[in-house]
């Protein structure tokens, strides 16, 4: 497995002009010219028959997509070290994602990909750069290949707010073909044209949450809680309810996930597209040979989880449980959230996570997806700026952008050390 | 010896009659060359996401209100996931946890008299494709144009006892989904399919037998056989114990008249049904159901009431038009158009039918509009159309359908360039009558000594150098007229 490839498809279109943002599109977003392979065997070289609509939008507004992001298997795993085509380091060794790396050596303005379980939020927070998960249904599923269909969203990395902006604006819209794609008037809300967007005047604290991540991530929160209080912000903590349900919010979007994960890679079988495994007697040979060899491991643990938690023996009290736990932890987060309220927490336990500990503990991304499932699993945006997160109410983008682009400037990490 | 009773219920799929498919547009046609109409969508390729189509609920609720059932307001997609070669998303998406419509009834009628079999359930659901076995060289084909083709399947209650009674019951499934347009339910085109659930148990036992499933019969004869082999073939099981009954499905092989087993309940899969995240719970609001309410046709044996009653139908006439929603159509656009009733009737029951039996085209594929006959007979009435020329303007009609081209609004000026109108020059008449007569005198002196049936090959003479186009009444007026003037 070699390391550091950063795309997996490469295409030399230019921006329509000096202005425009040459982009890199994450492996899990069809295009017509470029291989998709979402980041696994089973898909490598494959030659989508259409584009996706966010790539079709971003080529409208004249922007340039430079290449196919490399990333984790499917978008499951912590930091793209389950891609096919191998992990990406940083300088100093540690594990970083192609797309946080090709925005740290300059090669795009920012990265366009498809959220599935915070890969690329804990990328960016360890590198101290901005991104946007935004409310679910504002920005066009249609052409992405569908892992989690019911909490992810496009979202987009850059290394400022402004240019993360700019990115959403091009992309969020109504799209006829997603059905879960909210009217364009609620759309349009998180386009920087609307400045009636009330401001972020308090920010609460998840304390529970906040006392699972190492110490180092805690200085880093209250750092930004000392940049926020400096700019007026009101700081407080979560209700204790709410942070039982956040406890329970990953073990939620872990059934919900890996269900549906489960059964959308079930149309990769080896016989229509996709790896083909050679030598099969029969054809239930064939799906099981091809299966078998083209997924890696954390895929298939998360397909028997999914498998498991779907079963008519264990529906109740796992899937429908989730379900339950989602409205409710929704229900909690659009309550403190209300009038212009962000949750401020980490984006992953530590500063930096290395190859050795994955593959020590390969479900890793499981565990710490504790601080991105909240957002994964209610819909609701997210921000990671300056290291941490802003988690806000539905079409709060704008206000979390302004906040964010303070945190940036703060220089957390250095305040921190 | 001990008496049973064969109790059964019946899974019955209809491929529901939308311009598209499901949850893509690709066009709904069974009878389109293979694998031609197919898109990302509904052949399972990444990244595409469904959007239910509206037309396939409005249907979905028709057929529950047809059959009496409780329509559910909120109602849901959800996913099944088995792999299959014919299945290409690996998944059908199907309705699991609230199917559109639930707890409804239909009445038979039995030798006992009027019976309800219950409805526990109808729910939505998309075809899969295909499969086509070509045995001598071991190899088998896809056609995925049936992915994703809308269909419901009609859950019954096992409150059926034999195969009289499933006929009645699968042919008045067919005629009240005819009449609401929901399908037309063909047997034998495969758009209305059964599976048989039958279980036996001694006549007067509460409690039920252990049961088999019959899947995919295509036929009322099939299904009559196979349910008169189960019954024996479980008889058998209780009382000789030949084999050991377990819950199974089975199929039918009607060539060889016998049944085999195709899964156990053991070896059968776990389907984990779970709601499909990409469609949104679809509610259902007072102003749609409303809607559909008020577009449900009435029911076939209210129309035969009012067309004796009201319009003075015979018996005859009535029960020939309410065997097709078509025909009822028609007769009733005819008479908006002016037709009279009994005429409307005769024309539908004895030359619209006869051209449709011609061609091998059922009742409901009457392409003709009531309104365009409705003009047909008002020409016809009026003199301007021989009632043979009628005929021969109703089969033009019938080919501009099946060349797939409009009916003409304007049937007198359609008829006009067909060149199927009388003439309306009673001086070409009198000239042909003149040269007729001219032609051949003996007959014509004939008639004149008082052999009045010399009148007809005369007659004939006329209309055949007329082409059929006058009024005969005037016609023959005039023949008259010019023997006795000479």
């Amino acid at each position: 497995m070699s390391e550091n490839i950063l795309f997996i498809s490469e295409s030399s279109e230019e921006a329509a002009s000096g202005s425009q943002l040459t982009l890199g599109l994450d492996d899990l977003i069809l295009t017509k010219g470029m291989a998709t392979s979402a980041g696994s065997k089973m898909l490598a070289g494959f030659k989508s028959l259409f584009d996706a609509r966010v790539y079709e939008r971003l080529h409208e507004a004249g922007c340039a997509v430079a290449g196919k992001v490399n990333i984790g298997e499917f978008g499951i795993d912590l930091l793209g070290e389950t891609s096919h085509f191998g992990p990406v380091l940083t300088a100093e060794g540690q594990l970083t994602t192609a797309a946080s790396q090709l925005l740290a050596n300059g090669s795009v303005d920012a990265v366009v990909g498809l959220d599935v379980n915070g890969a690329q939020a804990r990328a960016a927070a360890l590198a101290g750069q901005v991104y946007l998960k935004p409310t679910y249904g504002c920005v066009s599923r249609f052409g992405t290949v569908a892992v989690a269909c019911s909490g992810e969203t496009v979202d987009v990395s850059a290394c400022s707010t402004e240019v993360v902006q700019q990115v959403l604006d091009t992309l969020a819209g109504h799209d006829d073909a997603d059905g879960t794609s909210l009217p364009e008037s609620e759309c349009a809300r998180l386009k920087s044209a609307n400045s009636e967007a009330a401001p972020i005047t308090q920010v609460k604290v998840a304390r529970g949450l906040l006392a699972t991540a190492d110490e180092a991530t805690q200085q880093l929160i209250e750092a930004a809680i000392a940049t926020l209080e400096a700019e007026g912000i009101a700081v407080s903590d979560t209700a204790p309810e709410t942070d039982k349900l956040l406890s329970v919010a990953n073990l939620a979007w872990n059934i919900l996930m890996c269900a549906e994960l489960c059964n959308n890679v079930n149309r990769f079988e080896g016989m229509k597209y996709g790896y083909h495994a050679e030598k099969c007697q029969s054809i239930d040979e064939l799906y099981t040979k091809s299966r078998t060899e083209a997924f890696g491991s954390l895929l298939k643990t998360a397909i028997l989880y999914g498998s498991e938690v779907l079963a008519t023996n264990n529906y109740d009290r796992c899937y429908d449980k989730a379900l339950r736990i989602r409205r409710l932890v929704l229900e909690a987060l659009t309550e403190e959230c209300a009038g212009g309220t962000a949750l401020l927490l980490p984006a992953c336990a530590k500063r930096a996570y290395s190859l050795a500990e994955v593959e020590a503990n390969p479900n890793l991304a499981f565990e710490e997806n504790r601080f991105t499932a909240p957002a994964a699993i209610t819909g609701l945006p997210a921000l990671v700026a300056g290291g941490v997160q802003l988690l806000g109410n539905a079409f709060s983008e704008t206000a979390l952008l302004r906040l964010g682009a303070v945190l940036s400037s703060a220089n957390l990490a250095g305040k921190e050390a | 010896m001990t008496a049973y009773e064969t109790v059964i219920g019946l899974e019955v799929h209809i491929e529901l009659a939308t311009n598209s498919k499901i949850f893509c547009s690709c066009t709904n046609g069974s009878d389109a060359d293979p694998n031609t109409h197919v898109c990302p969508a509904c052949c399972g390729m990444p990244g595409m996401l469904p959007v239910a189509n509206r037309e396939v609920i409005n249907l979905g609720m028709t057929a529950g209100m047809m059959l009496n059932c409780d329509i559910n307001r909120t109602t849901t997609f959800d996913k099944k996931s088995y792999y299959y070669p014919d299945l290409p998303a690996s998944y059908q998406t199907t309705q699991w946890f609230a199917p559109v419509a639930v707890n409804g009834h239909v009445t038979i009628e039995t030798p006992e008299g009027p019976k309800d079999i219950r409805i526990k359930q109808i729910h939505m659901e998309e075809d899969a494709g295909k499969l086509v076995h070509d045995n001598l060289t071991f190899t088998t084909l896809v056609d995925f144009n049936r992915t994703s083709v809308p269909l419901i399947e009609i859950v019954s209650q096992p409150d059926l006892r034999n195969a009289d009674e499933v006929e009645a019951y699968l042919e008045r499934l067919r005629t009240l989904l005819r009449f609401a347009k929901v399908s037309g339910a063909r047997m034998e085109k495969g758009t209305m399919r059964a599976d048989v659930n039958l279980s036996v148990r001694p006549a007067g036992s509460q409690e039920l037998g252990v049961r088999t499933e019959m899947k995919n019969m295509a036929s009322i004869a099939a299904i009559r056989r196979a349910i008169e082999f189960e019954t024996a073939r479980h008889i058998d099981a209780i009382e000789n114990g030949t084999e050991e009954l377990v819950q199974e499905t089975r199929g039918w092989n009607d060539d060889a008249g016998t049944s085999f087993s195709m899964r156990t309940k053991e070896t059968a899969g776990d389907y984990r049904y779970f709601p499909d995240p990409n469609i949104m719970p679809i509610v259902i609001d007072d102003e749609w159901f409303d809607r559909i309410k008020a577009s449900l046709p009435q029911l076939p044996e209210e129309k035969l009431e009012h067309y004796m009653a009201e319009i003075g139908l015979s018996e005859y006439d009535a029960s020939a038009l309410t065997q097709s929603r078509a025909f009822c159509d028609c007769f009733e656009g005819a008479m908006a158009a002016g037709a009279a009733a009994k005429d409307a009737a005769n024309w539908i029951i004895t030359n619209c039918a006869g051209i449709l039996n011609k061609r091998g085209m059922t009742s409901d594929e009457l392409p003709v509009p009531g309104s365009a006959l409705g003009q047909l007979i008002a020409l016809v009435d009026g003199g301007k159309l021989s009632s043979a020329n009628g005929k021969r303007l109703l089969e033009t009609l019938f080919d501009v359908a099946e060349r797939g081209e409009a009916i003409p609004e304007d049937i007198a000026a359609f008829a006009e360039t067909e060149g199927l109108l009388n003439s309306s020059d009673t001086g070409e008449l009198e000239a042909v009558v003149a040269a007729v007569i001219a032609a051949d005198p003996e007959t014509a002196q004939a008639y004149r000594d008082g052999r009045e049936k010399a009148l007809n090959p005369l007659f004939g003479a006329c209309m055949q150098q007329l082409k059929g186009k006058c009024d005969t009444q005037v016609l023959r007026e005039l023949l008259i007229a010019e023997l006795n003037k000479g």
